[in-house]
């Protein structure tokens, strides 16, 4: 069944599966082309499942999904039979392709710019495409990820990508798709993945100097309001003083208009909260990006509607009396709440992958398996605004579609077709590589 | 260590007991024996702390408590052969050589995090050393027996064993340098086999010294013995194969280098930890009679993880290698069940060869086999009730037993919080627990928890100079 499936299925091209060389798996990027997947299920996300229907592919495009499609001429055409299709799933918390080595090998982090405030940063620039774990990850079947900066307050801006591309522009769906806030923690220094430093042992003198960070943040988003009024009048009215430019203020502009999303690193109640105020005060498009405690916030979230990217679903509780499920449980208590939300592994890298299991353990606490394959699907589309070209499979969105023998989110799962961008990918990686170059040594 | 009273409280209450019986039927479950295939419809009797009876339509003595397991999974609780909980420190790093300390004089059992692990159907854990010294400490081997005093938890007639480590943790590689003080030997992994290498050659002469003293006082009481050397006695005990080796490694050199090292001096490594690049040297780790713990898939969190691939627990099993998952990990310890099927995903290991590897594989690698690690009747009462097939990702444990006795129980669980949360308020009101003021000292923050690799937190190896 296995080799029929793979006799059938020949378009791919070969692969030199060579150690040690970092170009086998990114230096030829599949072409895009018309694809039938016949006689699968059909996990649409956004409508009904589909038993024996068929997607049609062409030109980096879903054109077609039924049980009752033409089939182009020239599609080559994969059996479906016993399979699932499903979208892609989207990782919208992670620091993929800005970070080879975290620890030992400094060289290859790029994730913390110099400095508090750093708007003007764009992962985007930093995305290595020939990563390793670029291709470690899609083979699971993740198409997408949100790849954040980290560091300072204002870290920079975060791109959504597709895990497949030769260049950071080949790979981008939106480059610059938001502004990454570390929301003040009182007590806490730094953000985002691992920093700690143990709290000031005076209250008063903490709140002072968190109080005076999030003033830093308020004055520079207030400079590039006056900025880009600036800019704005300049522009209408040449007679008036040409206004210098700045590249630090420059990217702000649309974040403060509200034209783009800020999303807010926060994961304690006392953050959560501030972030939102800080936002409403700011007339900002807030995210919230950890949500450790959202749950508790779950009302003021459904009231101002703020999306949730939960990436701490397999993180213990912070508290010792607090419910030994209580982040297992975190997204059925927004789900309930009426909070979107989506689901993430908050990684940098390597954990990626492992993106199904954090929903499907969300499921086995009170999520339904549903929603739990939205919440790594269609809801970081939707939060991304990109739900009009991704995370479910519809007529007119982009290809990326992943084909398992089984439930998505189940461990024993195999992924056995994966397209990103309509192109069918080989689902080989370093690791697989590294397991045919060893398993038959003697 | 400062604690809010809240918090005390609350613990006390976690630990209120169960109702209990010293004889517990579980009807008509999917037993996982682990030996003995997959059983659907079957009971297993729970008797004096031992498994009494496998099999179908048991009765029981009235007084027995029933637990109707139909649609559930039984398996055996899970052995966790790398972990660090309930460890107040883990590291005594000042020397390359530390095998005179003890885990178990460091031991928390009102550690937190031990609840949470039962509710993920683990009962009993390999208490490590960490991996700041060649040559570290000594484990200890513990069933979770939460809300007991520690000396319960330990596990009666467990081998004995000692944490090893090489690579970057000893060699100190991301420690930076501090001027005018010299870095620790060894910097090197050429330093790290001599300093090991050292050490027994140290021990093999101080066994020999006490050989020579009991073969010489057994004709001449009056000779004074020679001066005991905590250092030295449980590497005689390694040589004298009483003591096991735990060995954290990660890349393929250091691994052949252990195994050349022990075979030069006659002893054997019992289990390689973590061992990343194991599937490189399967067949040389095969041919000592090693075991390998490790994780399902962590990968390329530092160099020497660089070329972990997740296919490693197949390699090495069908190279004949006892394999087991690990955590290293109260946050992972919660959910091996998970790990342990990732060896189906990647490589393609049978479920039965995927469930040894958190039940009998462990089990194996400490020396505890004839007692638990599988479904069968005589073994301790250890396991635990599953919602779902434990491999499932929906799946979730319902109740977890050790020695008979009912340690976590979800539907009890659940059935305490709105009086928990009642307390909690009030507690919260009272007194003594307001938030403080401004200008007052800070609110406890709360505790870093380790959720990676243990071993490899520099935070954690707070002993270090």
């Amino acid at each position: 069944m296995k080799i029929l499936i793979t006799i059938l299925f020949i378009c791919v091209p070969a692969f030199a599966q060579q150690i040690g060389n970092p170009t086998t798996q990114q230096g030829v990027i599949p072409a895009r082309g018309t694809f039938a997947i016949r006689n699968a299920r059909i996990v649409t996300v956004s409508g009904a499942d589909i038993e024996n229907g068929t997607v049609v592919i062409r030109d980096g495009k879903i054109e077609a999904v039924g049980t009752n499609v033409n089939v182009p001429a020239g599609a080559q055409s994969i059996d479906g039979r016993g399979l699932s299709v499903y979208p892609g799933m989207i990782d919208a918390g992670t620091n993929m392709g800005l970070v080879e080595v975290p620890q030992g090998a400094n060289g290859t982090v790029d994730t913390s710019e110099v400095g508090e405030l750093n708007p003007n940063a764009k992962a985007i620039t930093a995305v290595n495409p020939h990563s390793a774990h670029i291709g470690v990850t899609r083979v699971e079947g993740i198409t997408n990820t949100l790849t954040a900066p980290t560091g300072g307050l204002i870290s920079g801006q975060a791109a959504l990508i597709n895990l497949l591309g030769t260049a950071p522009k080949e790979m981008a769906v939106v480059p610059q798709f938001a502004l990454v806030i570390n929301y003040p923690r009182i007590g806490f220094g730094g953000g985002g993945f691992g920093g700690f430093v143990q709290a000031p042992p005076n209250l008063a003198d903490t709140l002072t100097a968190n109080e005076r960070q999030v003033e830093q943040i308020r004055k520079m988003l207030r400079d590039a309001e006056a900025y880009g009024r600036a800019q704005e009048a300049y522009e209408k009215d040449k007679t008036l003083p040409r206004p210098d430019h700045n590249v630090v203020l420059e990217p702000l502009v649309p974040y403060v208009r509200g034209e783009r999303p800020v999303i807010f690193r926060a994961d304690r109640e006392a953050e959560i909260r501030g972030a939102i105020k800080f936002a409403d005060e700011m007339k900002l498009k807030a995210i919230i990006l950890g949500g450790n405690d959202a749950w508790r916030v779950a009302s003021l979230l459904k009231e101002k509607n703020v999306p949730v990217i939960l990436t701490g679903i397999f993180s213990l509780p912070s508290r010792e009396d607090d419910n030994y499920d209580v982040l297992y449980e975190n997204a059925a208590k927004l789900q309930q709440a009426g909070v979107r939300f989506a689901i993430s592994t908050g990684d940098a890298g390597p954990e990626v992958r492992n993106l199904a299991q954090y929903a499907g353990m969300a499921a086995a606490y009170g999520l339904s398996k549903t929603d739990a394959v939205k919440a790594v699907t269609l809801y970081p589309a939707q939060i991304m605004n990109v739900a009009d070209r991704l995370g479910s499979i519809e007529p007119g969105k982009m290809a990326n579609l992943v084909v398992t023998d089984g439930d998505l989110l189940e461990i024993r799962t195999h992924i056995r077709y994966l397209f990103i961008d309509g192109r069918p990918v080989v689902l080989s990686s370093r690791h697989t590589e590294l397991n045919d170059a060893f398993k038959n040594r003697k | 260590m400062k604690k809010f009273l809240l918090i005390s409280v609350v613990l006390l209450l976690g630990t209120a007991a169960y109702a209990q019986s010293n004889e517990t039927l579980i009807k008509n479950a999917t037993v996982l024996t682990v030996t003995r295939g997959t059983l659907t419809n079957t009971d297993v009797l729970l008797k004096n702390g031992k498994i009494a009876a496998v099999g179908k339509n048991l009765s029981a003595s009235p007084n027995a408590l029933i637990i109707d397991a139909t649609g559930k999974f039984v398996m055996p609780g899970i052995i966790d052969c790398h972990s660090h909980s309930m460890l107040d420190t883990i590291n005594e790093g000042t020397l390359a050589v530390t095998s005179m300390v003890r885990t178990q004089d460091v031991i928390n059992p009102t550690d937190v995090d031990l609840y949470r692990e039962l509710a993920g159907g683990v009962t009993t854990l390999n208490l490590l050393h960490g991996s700041a010294n060649p040559i570290g400490g000594l484990n200890t081997v513990v069933k979770i027996k939460y809300g007991r005093p520690a000396s319960e938890f330990l596990f009666p007639g467990a081998m004995p064993g000692i944490k090893f480590a090489l690579g970057e943790n000893v060699k100190r590689s991301s420690t930076p340098n501090t001027p005018g003080v010299q870095r620790r030997y060894p910097n090197t992994r050429m330093g790290v086999e001599e300093t090991i290498r050292d050490a027994f050659v140290r021990a093999r002469d101080y066994k020999r010294t006490w050989d020579e003293y009991r073969a010489a006082s057994a004709k001449d009481k009056n000779l004074m013995p020679p001066r005991r050397d905590l250092q030295l006695e449980p590497l005689v005990e390694i040589l004298e194969g009483r003591r096991y080796v735990h060995a954290h490694c990660y890349i393929a050199s250091e691994i052949l280098m252990l195994i050349n090292l022990a075979d030069e001096f006659g002893f054997k490594i019992k289990t390689f930890q973590h061992v990343l690049e194991g599937y490189k040297v399967a067949k040389e780790i095969a041919a000592h009679g090693a075991g390998a713990s490790i994780f399902a898939d962590s990968w390329g969190y530092k160099i020497e993880a660089y070329d972990a691939i997740p296919y490693n627990a197949a390699i090495m099993t069908r190279a004949g290698v006892v394999v087991s998952m690990n955590s290293d990990s109260d946050e992972r310890a919660r959910r091996l069940n998970i790990e342990a099927a990732k060896a189906m995903h990647w490589g393609d290991l049978t479920e039965d060869q995927a469930l040894k590897l958190i039940t009998l594989n462990p089990a194996i690698q400490l020396g505890i086999q004839e007692r638990v690690g599988s479904i069968e009747v005589g073994k301790d009462a250890d396991v635990a009730i599953w919602n779902a097939h434990p491999f499932s990702v929906y799946a979730r444990v319902d109740t977890t037993l050790i020695d008979g006795t009912i340690f976590f129980d979800r539907q009890q669980d659940l059935a305490r919080r709105p009086e928990l949360a009642k307390e909690r308020l009030t507690l919260e009101q009272a007194d003594p627990n307001k938030p403080p003021a401004r200008g007052a000292q800070s609110p406890n923050t709360p505790r870093r928890r380790p959720t990676g690799h243990t071993d490899d937190e520099i935070d954690q190896q707070e002993d270090r100079p």
